[in-house]
């Protein structure tokens, strides 16, 4: 497709343009999905499809005019940015632009063709469905919320890309709110990342005060330049940014809202998935890159501690899913895990690399569990199994998918691992790098077992499963490609073109990237995966589990605890919900106290088991009461505060035009 | 003719029309006042329009605009009171607790 | 004292006691006739000020449709009609009173002192005036209230029409 040699990169020095007029009106991306948004709710109903092929042309030029940007950036390395001011607060710019650099070109990239794909697959898997045009018209907007965010030079217009994304993904997750189920779904990721967003907000106004800009890159440049005023806030700001990112990239404890998100139809799951949501905290946190490193590398550890916490704990949850999209999305949430750690590690680029690759094999891999769905009626793997027979091209690809999530050569996510993998061992955090080998093996694992229950076996459901149509077909052979070629851009001493496409901007900062094969790191994430591969495998097929479900390695207690994923729902059901409960701080001890037991125990066992020692350097105890020491305090405030919520109108009204006018009261007579 | 009579005049329907909205119990009632508050406003913007003798009258052109979009609102909360009547055959508000925790 | 002014004083009075009335009696249906005199009062002051389209506007729109709108929802509702004690809620009673005693005192201390010794000449009839400028400079939103207007229409008959599909399932 593309010439995938460097011309312009020379040794050392590399030469950028300003993109000419490609970058002058790439504002077009970002407008162009908005436009057509409008255009669909106008006039969707009335067109021969639905308003869908108003979707699919806007996203079809987006992809398009990302291609040709990428090409541009290979050959040429392209590195500008532009400002449109609407207005001043005090000292500050209210600055709109657009930003055409390595880093957001790469986004474009994978958001219009993951987009376009999904797209393309969505108009047949929800054909017939309930408000199609509706559906066509939030999903436009959610790819262009993210291209808002991605193009973003300035905080402020990040902030607002970050929100409208929230509020899409909530239309989206609800989309059959007429299901109860599905609109706590929604409510829950709303409000969840409503909470993260919080942090985010903070962290920018932070920023902005002592930077007196809201420009992003003269806030790096400044954090490059050892700025007094900057260095003594970044700690707390640079912890406040990742609590936003922690929010919208699901990381341990906020990643509660994304499996639930699984409520949403299909190519949803597939987009928010791959490209458009959850890739945009790992986005924030590799824009903001420089300033991490600079100035807060304090934060980078905190930042990998929640990356590994997370890796962990979703792949295990994921072993007990039987939905198969639930399977996926806990993958997901580990996977960017070991982005987010990878970024704490300071390897960045691999992070980058990652994201690419995981966009491709898990909007595959998604989107082949939603052909499968289509087919069977039915979300839990119980109830499938033997459709390699019936749906042979999903069957193909979504294996394909499977292989470049375990990591095994030449697929792509196993460069992209390798590069995490590495980069951890180069850092010298071996306590982290086997808990990512041990992640490895257990990606490998619940893969094999989700495609053992799934496809091999006999059919176990009632319907007659077949294969789906064209379609729906096409985009995952296309997806497949880049599942398995999207890896090649970074071959340690072969071509690392990735690295160079993503470093090439301002405030240009490399960080480690494996110049040859770390074949110790190799070697044991492969050793993982084949590991992970067997014995699923053994377990799922040659012990027939995959016919009668897999009652047969279901171990006490430790299923309970990760099907029940920590009882972390639960707890925030507690603290949330549940108002009636007087004695709250007696029963989050007791709770508590249920909690830890179980954890350390289930750990424990797991340990035993799978005859590791990693688990013993894992500092359960540490992480888990400084976890509970907040949450109690939390809650305990929190059983106070909530007795003002009366729901009386009158009463609110009440309190706030007191609060006013006791202020203006104060304003007028004492200053 | 003094314009501080008018204005005090103005503050206290502005205060009359809180003092509705916090004390009432029916959901009617407390539209009723809402009205007396936009009221408010209109004698407010009408005097300072004659006051100043603005050549565009904008005062009066965004009374106009008030007490368009006033009509629009009262049609619109008295639907919501009868749909919410019709749920819970009250219009009392203290039974609307529907944002408690 | 010009007899001009006299009877303006006495409007503003008559404007207080009847908006008094509005949010003080006990019974549904006079609150509702107090508000009309409440709004013919302000009509009569906008008069006064010479404002005399503004002032029609008012009687035709408020007085005309709007109270109408009132009564309809009064007796949609079935509030008790006549004397009803329970109209108010005696426990916000207080607190109330002193809310809105401070914001009185608030808004009026400040106008008072930001507006000393201000008067106001009246001139002529100014409708032709006003007509020309809602139909030229201001003719944009004038036309946009007139879409807000049938939003509220549609919006309106949407929320009160009986929707038998949400009743059935439960939804409401």
């Amino acid at each position: 497709m593309v010439n995938f040699k460097p011309t312009v990169f020379a040794e050392g020095e590399l030469v950028y343009t300003d993109g000419g007029i490609l970058a002058e009106y790439a504002w077009l991306l970002v407008v162009l999905p908005f436009v057509a948004a409008l255009v669909i709710t106008f006039t969707g109903k009335y067109l021969p499809l639905k308003g869908a092929e108003v979707a699919l042309t806007t996203i079809g030029i987006i992809f398009l005019y990302s291609a040709a940007l990428m090409y541009l950036h290979i050959t040429s390395g392209v590195v500008n940015e532009f400002f449109i001011n609407v207005g001043s607060i005090g000292v500050f710019d209210i600055e709109f632009g657009w930003v055409v650099d390595g880093l957001s070109i790469m986004m474009y990239f994978v958001v219009g063709t993951v987009a376009l794909l999904v797209f393309i697959y969505a108009t047949n898997y929800m054909e017939g469905e309930i408000r199609y045009t509706f559906f066509f018209t939030s999903l436009t907007l959610f790819a262009g919320s993210m291209l808002v965010l991605v193009s973003s030079p300035t905080l402020i217009q990040i902030l607002i890309g970050w929100e409208l994304v929230g509020v899409c993904s909530y239309l989206l997750i609800g989309h059959y709110w007429e299901k109860k189920d599905n609109s706590s779904a929604a409510m829950k990721a709303f409000i969840t990342n409503k909470i993260a967003d919080v942090g985010l907000m903070i962290g920018i106004i932070i920023l902005a005060l002592n930077t007196g800009t809201l420009r992003i890159s003269k806030i790096l440049y400044q954090s490059t330049h050892d700025y007094e005023k900057l260095s003594t806030v970044a700690f707390v700001a640079a912890i406040l940014l990742f609590v936003g990112a922690m929010g919208k990239s699901a990381q341990f404890p906020l990643h509660v809202w994304l499996p639930d998100a699984m409520a949403g139809p299909t190519p949803v799951s597939a987009l928010m998935h791959a490209a458009t949501m959850v890739t945009a905290g790992v986005y924030l946190l590799a824009r903001m890159f420089p300033f991490y490193k600079a100035m807060a590398p304090d934060a980078l550890d905190v930042v990998m501690l929640f990356g590994v916490i997370t890796l962990l704990a979703a792949g295990l949850i994921a072993v007990v899913q039987d939905d198969l999209k639930k399977v996926l999305a806990y993958s997901t949430v580990s996977q960017l895990g070991y982005m987010v750690a990878a970024i704490g590690s300071g390897a960045y680029t691999a992070a980058l690399f990652h994201l690419w690759t995981h966009a491709f094999f898990k909007a595959l891999l998604f989107l082949g569990a939603g052909s499968v769905i289509h087919s069977v009626h039915s979300n839990s793997m119980l109830e499938m199994g033997g459709l390699r027979k019936v749906m042979p091209k999903t069957f193909a690809t979504f294996i394909i998918g499977t292989i470049a999530l375990a990591g095994l050569p030449p697929f792509a996510g196993f460069f992209s691992k390798d590069e995490i993998l590495a980069s951890f061992n180069h850092e010298g955090e071996t306590t982290f790098f086997f808990i990512a080998v041990l992640g490895a093996f257990i990606t490998a694992f619940y893969m094999t077992r989700a495609v053992s229950l799934t496809f091999l076996g006999e059919y176990r459901g009632h319907g007659h499963p077949h294969e789906s149509h064209n379609l729906m077909t096409t985009p995952l052979l296309t997806l497949s490609v880049f599942a398995i070629a999207s890896g090649w851009v970074n071959i340690p001493g072969v071509y690392t073109g990735f690295t160079d496409w993503v470093t090439t901007r301002k405030n240009k900062i490399v960080e480690y990237h494996p110049e040859s094969f770390d074949l110790f790191a190799l070697s044991s994430g492969l050793l993982a995966g084949l590991l992970g591969i067997a014995l699923g495998y053994y377990l799922y097929q040659l012990q027939g589990s995959a016919e009668t479900g897999d009652n047969k390695i279901k171990i006490q207690p430790i299923w309970s605890v990760l099907e029940n994923k920590y009882y972390l729902d639960h707890f925030y059901f507690k603290f949330v919900i549940d108002p009636v409960k007087i004695n709250i701080s007696k029963a989050v001890d007791k709770f508590n106290t249920n909690v830890i037991d179980r954890f350390v125990n289930g750990f424990g066992q797991v340990a035993s088991l799978m005859g590791s020692v990693v688990y013993n350097n894992f500092d359960q105890n540490g992480i888990d009461k400084l976890l509970n020491m907040s949450s109690t305090g939390t809650d305990n405030f929190g059983g106070k505060v909530k007795l003002l919520q009366t729901g009386k109108t009158q009463q609110y009204l009440m309190l706030f035009l007191g609060g006013v006018v006791t202020i203006s009261l104060l304003i007028l007579f004492i200053t | 003719m003094i314009v501080q009579p008018v204005l005090v005049v103005a503050a206290a329907l502005f205060s009359l029309g809180i003092y509705g909205i916090l004390v009432r119990r029916n959901a009617v009632m407390v539209l009723l006042s809402i009205e007396l508050i936009l009221n408010s406003v209109n004698i407010n913007f009408i005097l300072f329009d004659t006051m100043l003798a603005d050549t565009l009258m904008q005062g009066q052109i965004f009374t106009i605009f008030i007490i368009t979009i006033a009509a629009a609102e009262v049609g619109i909360g008295l639907a919501i009171v009868l749909m919410l009547f019709r749920n819970r055959q009250t219009a009392n508000i203290n039974e609307f607790d529907l944002m408690k925790w | 004292m010009e007899i001009f002014e006299i009877v303006t004083y006495f409007v503003l009075l008559l404007l207080v006691s009847t908006a008094l009335r509005v949010v003080t009696t006990s019974n549904v249906i006079h609150a509702a006739i107090s508000l009309v005199f409440t709004l013919a009062l302000t009509s009569v002051l906008f008069l006064l000020l010479s404002t005399e389209f503004v002032a029609l506007v008012l009687v035709l729109v408020y007085i005309g449709a709007v109270i109408v709108l009132f009564l309809f929802g009064i007796m949609i509702t079935r509030a008790p009609l006549g004397k009803n004690a329970e109209l108010d809620n005696d426990k916000n009673k207080k607190l109330g009173a002193a809310i809105a005693g401070s914001i009185f005192f608030l808004f009026s201390y400040i106008l008072v002192n930001g507006f000393d010794g201000q008067v106001v000449v009246t001139s002529g009839s100014s409708t032709e005036l006003l007509g020309e400028i809602l139909l030229s400079r201001f003719v944009f939103p004038f036309e946009l209230v007139s879409f807000v207007l049938l939003a509220a229409l549609i919006g309106g008959i949407t929320l009160a029409r009986k929707d038998e599909a949400l009743i059935d399932e439960d939804q409401v």
